[in-house]
């Protein structure tokens, strides 16, 4: 909480796009950065004055790092795969990553799932909606 | 007045029944009871997701469609917190308390039934309280100058970021973030780039689609994800049949049913206080106005009644700020109100005017909506009550791939995928540190017309501040903000010593 409160205390400083000139660009920033430095410091203020002991952390109880890790690759897989390979490799690469998280998911339920939801988001998105993105190209990298 | 209104209320059911409005309006309605019902998915979430499906359709569909969402969402979270005591929308979360008793004692069907019946009176209430409320907030807002706008946005930002879910000054520092997300991109009116750190995908600015996306889809999910324990539908079997509650219980109900309407009318007048405070407001009241107090919390179908007929006439009311004025009450408004830019459409006074087709057709969407939850929940309520066997894990894995595609299909830009992953993230930290994200999205939407208006103002006046506190309208607007601010820091002071207070705060938890 404490470190937050700093982070963006030092955060509104660098914020400061030009000078406090007649409504330039970078005016409403400016105050904006300054009214952030004032909450940060209440912030980390009212976390210094209540007492230790509440559940400030950071990190749930048990972490899911696999399952973070898993969501945040997912989005990053379809740029990867949407960018060289088309829209149905980034589909099941996507939705693969994603369902990998999940403690409970197995290799084969996935790769269903995957299966189905490529089928249905092609033939939603590109037939339907006829979205610019090509069912399966190679682009070369 | 009463007949311009009705003739206006006429030409809006004639937009309404349109064909492929009325089609869009039951899609909205019908995904959004869905996700009402699955555990882990609200509202917010679903409406971004089909926010970019939503580019292909006339303005008029898509905002009756996302509309119907929000609304639909409403119906199903009943179900879920009465059958299976899972609050999974916060405004449900005190239905549990006297719904899931009575399930167990076999009256779940007549709860329901109750339920469907209190909210289809709460949310006609809550419509007629728009049709005739919306014209004249109009009217009067048509008077503002730069000036008085500014100041009711600041109003606005403040009671949506004070008087929500947690603490107060997270709240604001959170609406402030939002604002300075805002900012991003070129410059209106220099055309300076402002915090694009050279890059120029982000030149047009931090697309909203991909800020809720981050926030409520990838970050909501990685909240949940491993969390969401299976459902446990024991007694969950309903058939139509249960669904009639009985002659007692339904005398029981009616005086409840209208008080919790008023309730929530109020409530959604004071901007801020959505759905959720005004449930638990209507269960507060009730039980202490009921003269057996002590049965509440052992399935009371006056506890179920009350809190749900006010959630549904708040949301209906949440709109008439949110339309008539522009300036959205919560999170799930300001994405509405998004959507509607995203078509080219300018939220303000002039809306109504500009574009009757729009208002008055959804206010007339909402009672054709509502009488299509009706008829969607009474019969067919096996199927939702199926629904909620579907396990998470392949909800959210599917709803990845619709978050992808959809922050890409916007702009067919894949920058914006990698955008909506990193704000993710983002969202998910501050979760997870007690600051809720949905005053970001209330931020970010009201933002850029702020510094547009403020700059307006000031323009006028030649760089006056004394300009708000000199015009009569703007300085009422500035003294409520005062008043508010002076408020929160007076709870905060006498401590946190009210009931409903710490019951608010673990919902903000989740």
């Amino acid at each position: 909480m404490i470190l937050f409160g700093l982070v963006m205390a030092l955060k509104g400083p660098s914020y400061r796009l030009g000078t406090l000139m007649h409504m330039g660009p970078g005016f409403l920033p400016t105050v904006l950065g300054v009214i952030l430095i004032g909450l940060g410091i209440a912030i980390a203020g009212t976390a210094l004055a209540t007492p230790e002991g509440e559940d400030e952390d950071l990190l749930p109880e048990n972490p899911e790092w696999f399952a973070w890790g898993c969501i945040l690759a997912s989005p990053l897989a379809f740029m990867l795969f949407g960018s060289y390979g088309g829209l149905a490799p980034a589909t099941f690469a996507c939705v693969f990553v994603a369902a990998m998280g999940d403690r409970g998911m197995t290799w084969k339920q996935a790769v269903v799932l995957s299966a189905l939801v490529m089928v249905f988001g092609v033939a939603l998105f590109h037939y339907v909606l006829q979205i610019p993105m090509p069912v399966l190209e190679w682009r070369g990298l | 007045m009463i007949g311009t209104a009705l003739t206006d209320l006429w030409y809006g059911f004639g937009v309404a029944l349109e064909p492929h409005n009325i089609v869009w309006c039951f899609i909205g309605v019908l995904v959004g009871n869905m996700v009402g019902v699955l555990p882990g998915m609200g509202p917010l979430a679903t409406i971004s997701i089909l926010l970019p499906l939503t580019f292909g359709i006339k303005p008029v569909g898509a905002i009756l469609m996302l509309a119907g969402v929000m609304y639909g969402a409403q119906y199903g979270g009943a179900i879920c917190s009465i059958l299976l005591n899972l609050p999974c929308h916060p405004p449900h979360a005190v239905t549990c308390l006297d719904g899931f008793p009575m399930t167990k004692q076999g009256r779940g069907g007549a709860a329901l039934g109750a339920t469907v019946f209190a909210s289809f009176v709460g949310a006609s209430w809550g419509i007629t309280e728009m049709i005739f409320l919306a014209p004249v907030l109009v009217r009067v807002a048509m008077e503002f100058g730069p000036a008085e706008i500014c100041s009711l946005m600041l109003l606005g930002l403040l009671a949506g970021s004070t008087l929500a879910r947690g603490s107060p000054l997270k709240g604001v520092a959170m609406t402030v973030l939002g604002l300075m997300l805002g900012i991003v991109g070129t410059d209106i009116e220099t055309g300076a780039e402002r915090f694009t750190f050279g890059m120029t995908h982000l030149d047009d600015g931090i697309e909203l689609i991909a800020l809720a996306l981050g926030l409520f889809g990838i970050g909501e999910f990685m909240n949940s994800v491993n969390q969401v324990s299976t459902v446990n539908a024991k007694y969950a079997n309903v058939t139509l049949k249960d669904m009639r509650p009985s002659k007692e219980e339904m005398r029981r109900t009616i005086a409840p049913m209208f008080r919790g309407t008023l309730i929530g009318s109020l409530c959604s007048l004071i901007p801020g206080t959505g759905p959720t405070i005004a449930s638990f407001v209507a269960y507060a009241t009730e039980k202490k106005i009921s003269k057996t107090p002590e049965k509440f919390g052992t399935g009371m179908i006056e506890g179920v009644v009350c809190p749900e007929a006010s959630t549904h006439s708040s949301v209906q009311g949440d709109f008439i700020p949110t339309m008539s004025l522009g300036i959205p009450g919560d999170a799930v408004m300001a994405l509405l109100l998004g959507a509607l830019m995203i078509q080219g459409i300018v939220p303000g006074p002039q809306l109504i005017k500009e574009h009757p087709d729009i208002f008055w057709g959804l206010v007339a969407s909402f009672w054709i909506g509502n009488i299509m939850l009706v008829i969607l929940n009474v019969p067919l309520i096996g199927v939702w009550v199926k629904l909620l066997t579907i396990p998470y894990k392949y909800l959210y894995s599917s709803a990845m791939f619709f978050v992808c595609i959809g922050v890409y299909a916007a702009n067919n830009d894949m920058f914006q995928v990698g955008e909506t992953a990193a704000i993710g993230f983002l969202g998910y930290v501050l979760l997870r540190l007690g600051f809720h994200p949905a005053p970001i999205l209330l931020g970010f939407v009201l933002g850029p017309r702020f510094e547009e208006n403020f700059r307006r103002a000031m323009l006028i006046s030649r760089g006056d501040l004394t300009v708000f506190i000199e015009r009569p309208i703007s300085a009422v607007f500035v003294l409520l903000c005062v008043a508010l601010i002076g408020l929160q820091i007076y709870v905060r002071l006498r401590g946190p010593k009210k009931p409903l207070v710490p019951v608010l705060e673990t919902q903000g938890a989740e």
